[in-house]
């Protein structure tokens, strides 16, 4: 299905056999493409996939640990950023580079002053970004603070810095996440008058609709290698879908029949709002019964983590009920807390174990704790009964098996996985009534994966009423008796993992579901 | 007591195992020792510069620190009042608070103990000290508290807030010397003397009771009391539920927040804590040794007690020793003067500030490179036991 950049030309930037481990985990397998010039060159995945490390080598942040990378047939070895900008590449980060308080124009500049004086580089650079404004729609406001603009218009200085500082490939990283759809449409525009001017564009997203609408050729990602690199006019949303989001590998987890019970949680047109006051839940209504696993699937950031802090009771809710097992918890502001949910049987296993659910610098006994420091069994009138929680520590280590069994081990010490334990130990031996838990194998090693697949399983048994937000579809399938897919804030889409179409769910996360 | 054994194991506290893969000895004892012998180096150099001879600077200063009995009991009167600034810098430090105001804070206990005993003349003397102390605990707690709200419920930062009250405090004191508490028909700022009866006693006065002799010198019962309060803040830290609260905060406040915790009420709490703490070393100066309110009586009390609380990894073992070592430099450093004319007061501040670049600002200075001998050393024995 590739087709062949034109001969005699060598690709605008072309990828070899790309390896890139963090750790444990493999980042980049072996990962080629190539992009040929004055082209758009999509690449798409789910969170996770490596498409934001494989850029991050070319522009020169990372090092590979093996593989090459060409740029126009030479060979590109940056070892940093400001090779890659001598070279003619320029990125676009999902979270802007910018300094609030400088203008635009001395944004822009920052970095490219080019003599000791700023007067003569000042007034070079404002003849030269207004040719750019007028050559690509690229209009901003070059003498306002940054920090006032909107986040289009921001987005824009960006691409000026680029192209001030000559970049010839340009790469642009979930750009329009943070745009509303008119940004959309007019970021849009600016890139197809840089690809008439003979530019080359690598943008990365999760959003099929994007790469439909944009982009020449689409490489799709998944777990760190390519799946595919297809011409995107030969391509249909769905066939991305399902490469995107990859064959059902179902997990060997054994999961009997669900025996319902009575509803634990009742969710009704819940809204919340994100920290920046944006609406991030917009009208949820659900509800999770005894002994039943719900998952909600969803790509990261579509609500679902503001979602599960309201419900633990971190977040406050702007509006809707919230009932657990019957208790309206929103007419109850001084149950509806952290602390007071914990009581009421509510356990919380956060997304960000290590800012969130852990102290990392505290020994495993001590974070063991964590959340029950108030509990009479664990504290003495007065003081910390630690040697009986040291004991207790122990045996839940062994029963979860979490490695090195050493107690006073600080939890920085223990590996991704095994720290996932103590979080998800701490939470089950509680013996909650309902479980909210939030991406529980995120960065998790394939044995301790199995080891916590289990222990939920073996809750739900118990007649548990579990939530499970994942943005692992394969995780969401293995656990869940029902599926909910969140998107933009909204539930979008409800099925059983027996009667799930991947590429049906695939398009739902990727929003594509309700704009077809 | 059922968890002494627990004892140093417990939390950050514990040595066992120190940051950076160092065995707690080298970390608790070692680094600190290369720290101190730095500074002195360095303190040794400026001592030639200007033209006395070092080792004869340190024997005539530890000689006058620790060389007899009542040297002995001015330098423990010197550490008193710096165990209870470094106990406050501690427990704020543990809630992830700087407290750089414990100047004033101790300015404030001072005139709670003062104000007590000027109000109760004819009181037992214990009677007196239990009123006075905890008098000077409430008005450090009320002094700190305020930043500690502000901090808590408006964001406003602690080390502005505490610094500026240092500077409150200091015109406060003036203000109530000056035209209120003075006695009449005097000319310096100072409060008529107390009654006699509430004065806390010396030391030597208390060991008396019990046949034992020692020297007379200004060290006082406070210090028993400042041992006191260093288990008590140990006890109040490591093993009981606020204290582990205090400490959640202070590491990680979003799992403070994950886990029910009120950070702000946690905030508070410590900084008043913290503000006692301080307010006690007041006791130490004003009930023990003044006998009167005056000016300036805290003397730098609060900001050594900073870097007793950095020297002394803020745990309270290591602050009654950082406390030892500054009252070493108070007392020797104090008599130094007399003996090297050329040497005056300044240069033992330069000598203390040393001390506070190298064990405090500097801590990591020796640390890499310490790690590193201990790596090789633990590589080379697995090597050889391989053999």
């Amino acid at each position: 299905m590739t087709t062949a950049p034109s001969a005699g030309e060598p690709p605008a930037l072309e990828l070899c056999g790309i390896d890139k481990w963090f750790g444990a985990n493999h980042a980049n397998v072996a990962v080629s493409l190539s992009v040929a010039r004055g082209t758009i060159h999509g690449i798409i995945g789910e969170n996770g996939a490596g498409k934001t490390t494989v850029m991050s080598i070319v522009y020169g942040y990372l090092r590979p640990d093996s593989g090459t990378v060409r740029l126009n047939g030479e060979p590109l070895a940056c070892r940093s950023p400001a090779d890659a900008i001598r070279r003619g590449v320029g990125m676009v980060h999902q979270h802007f580079m910018l300094v609030d308080t400088f203008t635009a124009l001395e944004n822009v500049l920052l970095g490219a002053e080019g003599g000791r004086l700023i007067g003569p580089a000042l007034a070079h650079a404002r003849r030269e970004l207004e040719r750019l404004a007028r050559d690509y729609g690229l209009e901003v406001d070059l003498e306002r603070p940054v920090g006032e603009l909107p986040v289009g218009a921001q987005q824009r200085v960006e691409i000026l810095k680029a192209l001030y500082r000559g970049a010839d490939l340009l790469i642009l990283d979930e750009p329009t996440g943070v745009l509303t759809p008119p940004e959309t449409v007019h970021l849009f525009r600016v890139l197809r008058a840089l690809r008439a001017q003979g530019k080359t564009i690598v943008i990365i997203t999760h959003k099929l609709r994007e790469i439909m609408a944009l982009t020449d050729r689409v490489t799709v990602m998944r777990r760190g290698r390519v799946v595919d690199t297809l011409a995107t006019a030969a391509t249909k949303r769905e066939a991305l879908a399902e490469r995107m989001v990859g064959r059902t590998v179902p997990l060997t987890v054994d999961k009997p029949a669900a025996t319902l019970g009575a509803p634990v949680l009742e969710v009704e047109r819940l809204r919340v709002l994100g920290a920046d006051g944006r609406e991030r839940v917009r009208g949820v209504s659900f509800q999770v019964r005894a002994g039943e696993v719900v998952g909600i699937a969803g790509v990261s950031g579509n609500g679902q983590l503001e979602l599960l802090e309201a419900l633990a009771g971190m977040r406050p809710v702007a509006g809707g009920r919230v009932r657990l097992t019957g208790l309206d918890l929103t007419a109850r502001p001084d149950l509806f807390t952290a602390g007071g949910l914990r009581r009421l049987g509510v356990a919380h296993v956060p997304e960000d174990r290590q800012k969130v659910g852990l102290v990392t610098g505290f020994p495993a006994y001590e974070n063991l704790i964590l959340g029950h420091h108030g509990d009479s069994a664990l504290t003495g009138r007065l003081l910390m009964r630690w040697r009986a929680i040291k004991a207790r520590c122990a045996a839940v280590m062994d029963r979860y098996d979490v490695r090195p069994r050493d107690v006073s081990l600080p939890v920085s010490g223990f590996s991704g996985g095994n720290q996932q334990k103590i979080v998800l130990a701490r939470e089950i031996e509680a013996d909650p009534a309902l479980l909210l838990v939030g991406q529980p194998t995120r960065g998790v090693d394939i044995g301790a994966i199995d080891v916590i697949h289990r222990r939920l399983l073996d809750l739900r048994a118990a007649g548990k009423a579990i939530l499970l937000v994942s943005v692992e579809l394969d995780e969401i399938l293995a656990l869940s008796d029902r599926i909910l897919v969140m998107f933009d804030g909204a539930l979008v889409g409800e099925t059983t993992p027996d009667a799930a179409d991947e590429r049906r769910l695939g398009l739902m996360m990727a929003g594509a579901a309700s704009q077809s | 007591m059922t968890s002494e054994t627990h004892g140093a194991a417990s939390g950050d506290a514990g040595p066992a195992r120190a940051p950076g893969g160092l065995p707690a000895w080298a970390d608790y004892g070692l680094l600190p020792l290369l720290n101190l012998t730095a500074a002195l180096a360095v303190s040794a150099l400026v001592i030639l510069a200007i033209g006395e001879n070092p080792l004869a600077v340190l024997s005539v200063m530890v000689g006058e620190a620790l060389g007899y009995p009542e040297a002995v009991g001015y330098t423990l009167y010197y550490a008193t009042g710096y165990i209870f600034t470094g106990l406050a810098v501690a427990v704020a430090f543990h809630a992830g608070l700087f407290n750089i105001g414990g100047e004033g804070q101790a300015y404030l206990g001072g005139l709670g103990a003062g104000l007590v005993a000027l109000a109760v003349p004819g009181w037992p003397w214990w009677a007196a000290a239990l009123a006075g102390t905890a008098a000077a605990g409430l008005f450090g707690a009320a002094w700190a508290w305020v930043p500690g709200w502000l901090q808590a419920r408006r964001g406003s930062h602690i080390v502005i807030t505490t610094i500026m009250f240092n500077f409150l405090a200091a015109s406060l004191m003036t203000w109530l010397l000056v035209d209120v508490l003075i006695k009449p028909g005097q000319q310096s700022p100072e409060s008529r003397e107390f009654d006699p009866g509430v004065w806390l006693p010396t030391m030597d006065r208390a060991l008396g009771w019990v046949g034992i002799t020692v020297a007379p010198s200004p060290l006082n019962l406070s210090f028993l009391w400042a041992l006191t309060c260093c288990g008590l803040v140990y006890l109040f830290l490591w093993h009981t539920r606020w204290g582990y609260a205090l400490r959640v905060v202070g590491r990680n406040e979003r799992a403070a927040v994950y886990a029910g915790m009120s950070p702000a009420r946690v905030i508070v709490l410590a900084m008043a804590l913290s503000g006692a703490l301080a307010g006690f070393s007041g006791v130490n100066d004003i009930l023990g040794v003044q006998h009167r309110l005056l000016l300036n009586v805290t003397n730098g009390v609060g900001f050594v007690g900073i870097a007793v609380a950095l020297m002394g990894r803020n745990h309270p073992v290591g602050i009654v020793l950082a406390a030892l070592l500054f009252g070493i430099l108070a007392q020797g450093g104090g008599q130094v003067s007399f003996d090297f004319p050329r040497l005056n007061r300044e240069l033992v501040m330069v000598i203390q500030g040393l001390v506070i670049l190298f064990a405090g600002a500097l801590e990591h200075l020796f640390r890499p490179r310490v790690a590193a001998l201990f790596r090789r050393r633990a590589m080379a024995a697995v090597a050889g036991g391989g053999l």
